[in-house]
């Protein structure tokens, strides 16, 4: 595996103003991400997860510290958010092409590789179909299409399987994890489920309650590919003892 | 079948029903022609109208005007409801003014700009565009501030540009509210150019309005009204027809 770090994060904070009053959500975080892997930050709600992560993707401004992407370029970068984040006015295809036409890709290579993605989340037959007629699981792998399709560099999960039922979110927990193994990004994904992040993660950060620190940063051992029967196994149960006592 | 076939021309079949019971009314009460004519009176000024090709200046003049001031008044509306939508500041600045403009009623300030604008095309393009303007900017300013904030977030983890966050998602997001208020000041622009002619003017459905009434010609009067209530109804069908076209996913 490549170890040179694709992301640096240092003493990192991020302070809410409000009117009159201060919110600390982040204090001091430091972190190095090596490229291709996958990590995933694990806290309660209210640790500053997705603000850890909107900083990361430049949406909001950290109060202090760095953060210092290794990619030789600034990074393109990937997000998949609770909600799908549809455009209601696009078709499936539309949708997950529109990174190819904000970067100004030619029509038919964006056309041409927006059917590629279609076919890997699973998705044929429905390129023409509006928003509104997909189901949470299928308008979720929309945004997941949409997320990876112009190539990022770094791909951001912010907790995208949240607002599925069980089943559902189990079966794209599967799917994820088939689709980082063919296209091996760099991958940050934030959550509050342990499960979702031993099934998924090569690293499990764990953040404090607000504002949020770095409690614990552990490595996940567990073979690759992972099926779905590894989260019955000794080892992923004391990975998940382990992760419970950190949290609080 | 006979249900759905009812439904979709009840207002074809209604209008079939009210012309009878207009030409009865006429025969029953034996009103003078000038007073209150009979459709076939309508019917005939309506032709000897278009023949002598009057009709067809007249009203031709006064799409004109509408079109003019809806294009100019929508323009305006939807550019500085943006800016509105945007900056808050902005808003409570011209709020005051805005409204006020909305309370006077348009009729009143008509002859004033006619008085500064003169008798030609100019100061009934400008009441039409005042009148279009209003329900345009508050739909536009509705519109924008109702895109979702997450789908900004969107685009600017994608780096898109401040043109591409136009394009590609404030103005379709907002674009069912927009044109909801173009529908309204489409057929609000109608009555624009109306009060504008009939304040002064040498042409148009509203000169001709005028005329008819002066001299007691009331079957040209109904004549220019059929003409403008077509106008509206066109105007009003157009852009129902733009909301079909662009807003297919709504269906």
């Amino acid at each position: 595996m490549n170890s040179n770090p694709a992301l640096v994060v240092k003493d990192l904070s991020v302070v809410f103003e409000d009117d009159n009053a201060e919110l600390q959500a982040l204090e001091n975080i430091s972190f190095a991400l090596r490229a291709r892997e996958f990590v995933c930050f694990l806290g309660p709600s209210g640790s500053g997860k997705t603000t850890l992560l909107r900083a990361i993707a430049g949406l909001i401004q950290p109060t202090a510290g760095e953060i210092d992407f290794r990619f030789g370029r600034p990074p393109k970068i990937g997000m998949v958010f609770q909600q799908p984040n549809l455009m209601v006015w696009r078709s499936v295809l539309d949708n997950i092409k529109l990174p190819l036409e904000l970067e100004d890709v030619d029509k038919n290579i964006a056309e041409e590789k927006s059917k590629e993605l279609i076919d890997l989340v699973g998705l044929n037959g429905f390129e023409r179909s509006y928003p509104r007629d997909l189901s949470g699981g299928m308008a979720q792998r929309v945004g997941i299409a949409r997320a990876l399709i112009h190539d990022p560099d770094l791909l951001l999960l912010d907790e995208p399987f949240a607002a599925l039922d069980a089943l559902t979110r189990e079966r794209m927990w599967g799917e994820l994890s088939n689709i980082w193994q063919a296209k091996r990004k760099t991958v940050v994904l934030v959550t509050h489920s342990i499960n979702e992040a031993l099934f998924l993660a090569d690293r499990v950060l764990v953040l404090t309650q607000r504002p949020g620190r770095i409690k614990l940063d552990l490595e996940v051992s567990l073979p690759r590919p992972r099926a779905d029967d590894i989260r019955y196994t000794s080892q992923f149960g004391e990975l998940a003892k382990k992760l419970r006592a950190a949290i609080e | 079948m006979m249900k759905t076939f009812f439904t979709r021309y009840l207002g074809i079949i209604s209008i079939v029903f009210a012309i009878p019971i207009w030409q009865l009314i006429v025969r029953l009460s034996g009103l003078p022609k000038f007073i209150l004519p009979s459709p076939l009176d309508v019917y005939l000024r309506f032709v000897t109208a278009v023949t002598d090709g009057s009709l067809l200046i007249h009203t031709g003049h006064t799409l004109l005007e509408i079109l003019l001031g809806l294009f100019f008044g929508a323009c305006f509306a939807t550019i500085l409801g943006y800016f509105l939508a945007k900056s808050r500041a902005l808003e409570k600045i011209l709020a005051p003014y805005l409204v006020a403009s909305q309370a006077i009623p348009i009729v009143a300030v008509a002859p004033l700009l006619i008085l500064w604008f003169g008798s030609g095309l100019a100061p009934k393009v400008l009441i039409c565009a005042l009148i279009v303007f209003f329900p345009v900017l508050v739909n536009t300013i509705v519109g924008v501030r109702a895109v979702p904030p997450a789908l900004y977030d969107l685009m600017k983890a994608l780096k898109a540009t401040r043109w591409q966050i136009l394009f590609k998602l404030e103005l379709p997001a907002s674009l069912p509210v927009l044109l909801g208020g173009l529908r309204i000041g489409a057929t609000l622009s109608v009555i624009g150019a109306i009060v504008g002619e009939l304040v002064n003017a040498k042409q148009g459905l509203g000169f001709l309005l005028k005329v008819g009434d002066f001299q007691y010609d009331t079957a040209m009067v109904f004549v220019a009204i059929l003409m403008l209530i077509t106008l509206a109804l066109s105007l009003y069908g157009i852009v129902t027809l733009l909301e079909k076209k662009f807003l297919k996913w709504m269906k």
